[in-house]
């Protein structure tokens, strides 16, 4: 019987440029789905979200890293801007700012590879923040870019879980987040 | 204490449907002075409450039940949010301990209307009733007006407030635009001094910010021609001689052709809607472009303009006009003239009864001083080209969602907001039947309203499409099974006319016209097919105009709808 034949491997789409936008809000039920709803309509994908309480409580602050057509980003600031509940929406791509995240890694690893992982982590300043006799947790922080090529480093390994807050970003000086 | 809050805020009328979860503020109005008026369908009352809206600048209010009560109206938030119309919709909901549990006539409105509302609340405590009902009118009727809803659990709304009436909000994200930057009018007033051929369009929000006197001295000081949108007509008087009346789609071939060739289009409260930008790649691309907008998410979002200038239309064009000087546009006006011989609205005189032929009669009869309403499709675009509108807030139409079935029950709200005004809906027979029942609500106020019903037994605006761009092949547009509309009308206690002949058209209008003890419709049996021209296929830029039928078989339309 001869052997179905494969499909030709679809050819990944062209990756959408990121941007990062911060959003200060207040705190109240339903704001997500609205600014949430601003992104879909618009064909924009949310890569990642951070949201936690400003430092007066009635506010929020959201971190939102998404992946869109640049031409189609002006708009979408605008219509967040728009939406009663969003104080301000800011546009940071390129800009001066202070970002990091943090990440935490499982991995099943015996103990003949865990010295080869134990010196990428000391690379990248990652802490273990687990230690079992088959799995390890590490932790590490910075920016995003470093994070990807962490976990890069260790995929050979046997990476079992993966989680990620999402970039945190401030304005640097005395620009507005 | 919702109904106290509302009487407060002015509230005249209340276009509502009662039900279960609704039953406290129903009966809260039983001691108010405010009116309920109870429709026979939450659609035909939200669009009651956008007529009303319309008709004077302030907001409408509708008052459902939970449940399906608030579904029915999401056409008519869609229709309000389109054409920025300011709504208040209360609708009813479950008690607060059974939120989120599927209990009886329990649906998430505020989940189902977040996309269609300017802002929605639901209201978790009895207390927060005075600020949300006063922060609810001021975004539904500021800024860019448009949609709020307030959802309102039963045992809140019965539930004791301790709370006082209060005018404070708090908003923090949200502002109102006013003067527009005076760098950007004054950038505005140089090209606009400069401009050879230059054109003033004219958008809804000329409309609502009543800038209709100041833009008519614009532009009798620039001599500039004016066109409007579908939904900026009136803010401009259409018999003044600058102005060219609707362009875009069927707008007419002088307007269209104006836009065409200008080298400066200032678009004041417009949003550049697909329907009269046609191709945008195409759209004016000589022109220097102006754009006048209170939502500045507006510029940019369709055509990237050259200047924009962010405020309320009225105070913008206010500021501009001491800065402008007559400009030299004697050549570009003769030119306009030369195209308003040479392409005139026309239709055939012989064959049967035309829409047009009634339409026309209608702006006879009427003078440009009624009320005119309307619904959607063809007879939409003839009453636009050949009733002219002379003053703001007197043509109420559903651009933007063009929602079947908004024609007549907004022509009812109108009617309650301008007792005095004589109001027409001119509907087709195809979105009339979607809220008809609200014949009976007219009867039961004994409103004066007239309801002119375009019977061409069609959904003519489809058939339309299918002859010119799917070889006549007709699928869903016909309409049998057509009721005799004499005799609904005449079932729900209206007075019932019909045009069948030409020489019927005016006196049957007239009798219409001078009718006040009650609504009545009149029913005019138009030739079957025809169509409505000049017409711009959608997807098709505006130099593709066709003024007639074309000899030849079209592509079918690249354009959205």
């Amino acid at each position: 019987m001869a052997a179905p034949a494969l499909a030709p491997a679809p050819s990944p789409a062209p990756r959408l440029p990121l941007h990062t936008i911060s959003l200060f809000v207040n705190n109240k039920p339903g704001v997500l789905v609205r600014v949430c709803l601003v992104f879909s309509r618009r064909g924009f994908n949310i890569e990642s979200l951070v949201v936690s309480a400003g430092a007066e409580g009635r506010f929020s602050r959201m971190t939102i890293v998404c992946s869109g057509d640049a031409e189609d980003l002006d708009q979408i600031i605008k219509q967040l801007a728009k939406l009663v509940d969003v104080v301000h929406a800011i546009d940071h791509t390129g800009d001066e700012s202070y970002e990091t995240e943090i990440a935490l890694v499982k991995l099943f690893a015996p103990l003949d590879s865990r010295t080869q992982i134990l010196q990428v982590a000391e690379h990248f300043k990652a802490k273990v923040v687990d230690y079992g006799s088959d799995s390890l947790i590490l932790q590490v922080h910075g920016p995003s870019e470093k994070l990807d090529a962490f976990v890069d480093l260790l995929r050979p390994f046997k990476l079992a879980e993966l989680v990620r807050s999402g970039k945190l970003l401030m304005a640097r000086g005395v620009r507005v987040t | 204490m919702i109904v106290r809050c509302l009487e407060r805020e002015g509230v005249e009328y209340i276009f509502g449907l009662s039900g279960g979860a609704a039953l406290p503020i129903f009966d809260a109005l039983s001691d108010s002075k405010i009116k309920l008026i109870l429709v026979r369908h939450e659609q035909g009352g939200t669009h009651m409450a956008d007529g009303y809206a319309r008709a004077t600048g302030r907001p409408g209010v509708v008052l459902v039940t939970s449940g399906p009560g608030a579904t029915n109206t999401v056409t008519g938030v869609l229709t309000a949010q389109m054409d920025s119309a300011p709504l208040i919709v209360i609708s009813g909901q479950t008690i607060s301990p059974m939120l989120g549990k599927d209990a009886f006539q329990e649906a998430d409105v505020t989940g189902i209307t977040y996309p269609v509302v300017k802002h929605s609340y639901l209201i978790k405590s009895a207390d927060e009733i005075p600020r949300v009902i006063r922060e609810a009118f001021h975004i539904a009727t500021s800024g860019r007006p448009g949609p709020v809803l307030i959802d309102v659990p039963k045992d809140i709304g019965q539930g004791p407030c301790t709370a006082a009436f209060t005018d404070a909000l708090d908003l923090p994200g949200y502002t109102v635009p006013g003067r527009g930057d005076p760098e950007r009018i004054a950038e505005a007033a140089r090209y606009l001094r400069e401009a050879k051929r230059p054109v003033l369009y004219v958008g809804h929000g000329a409309v609502i910010s009543d800038a209709g006197k100041a833009i008519t001295a614009l532009a009798e000081k620039l001599r500039a021609p004016v066109v409007n949108t579908l939904l900026g007509k009136g803010a401009v008087d259409e018999t003044h001689p600058l102005n060219l009346g609707m362009f875009g789609m069927h707008g007419t071939a002088y307007a269209n052709k104006a836009v065409v060739d200008c080298d400066l289009i200032m678009a004041i409260g417009g949003r550049w809607d697909d329907r009269i930008t046609g191709r945008v790649t195409d759209f004016c691309r000589r022109a220097v472009k102006i754009h006048v907008d209170i939502d500045a998410a507006e510029f940019g979002k369709i055509i990237r303009p050259d200047v924009s200038i962010h405020g309320d239309a009225r105070l913008v064009i206010e500021d501009l006009v001491p800065q402008v000087e007559m400009a030299d546009t004697a050549e570009w006006l003769a030119q306009i003239v030369r195209w308003r011989k040479q392409f005139p609205l026309k239709y055939p005189k012989q064959g049967g009864l035309r829409a047009q032929h009634v339409l026309d009669r209608l702006n006879a009869v009427t003078k440009g001083d009624s009320i005119l309403t309307t619904d959607v499709g063809q007879h939409q675009m003839w009453a636009a080209q050949f009733c002219l509108t002379r003053s703001n807030r007197a043509w109420l139409s559903s651009g933007g969602a063009g929602t079947m079935g908004f024609g007549f029950p907004a022509a009812i709200g109108a009617q309650f907001a301008q007792p005095h005004k004589k109001v027409w809906a001119i509907v087709g027979d195809g979105g009339f039947q979607m809220t008809c029942s609200e014949l009976a609500t007219a009867c039961v106020n004994k409103l004066p309203v007239k309801c002119l019903i375009i019977n061409n037994n069609y959904l003519g605006m489809i058939r339309q499409w299918q002859e010119m761009f799917y070889d006549n092949r007709l699928s869903g547009a016909d309409l049998e099974g057509n009721p005799d509309f004499v005799k609904l009308a005449q079932a729900y206690g209206a007075k019932g006319l019909r045009i069948r002949r030409p020489a019927d058209v005016d006196r049957i209008l007239r009798e219409a016209h001078a009718w006040d003890k009650g609504p009545c419709v009149v029913v005019a049996e138009v030739v079957k097919e025809d169509n409505v021209f000049p017409m711009i296929p959608a997807g098709a830029s505006l130099s593709e105009m066709l003024i007639e039928k074309p000899k030849h078989r079209l592509e079918k339309p690249s354009g959205s709808t």
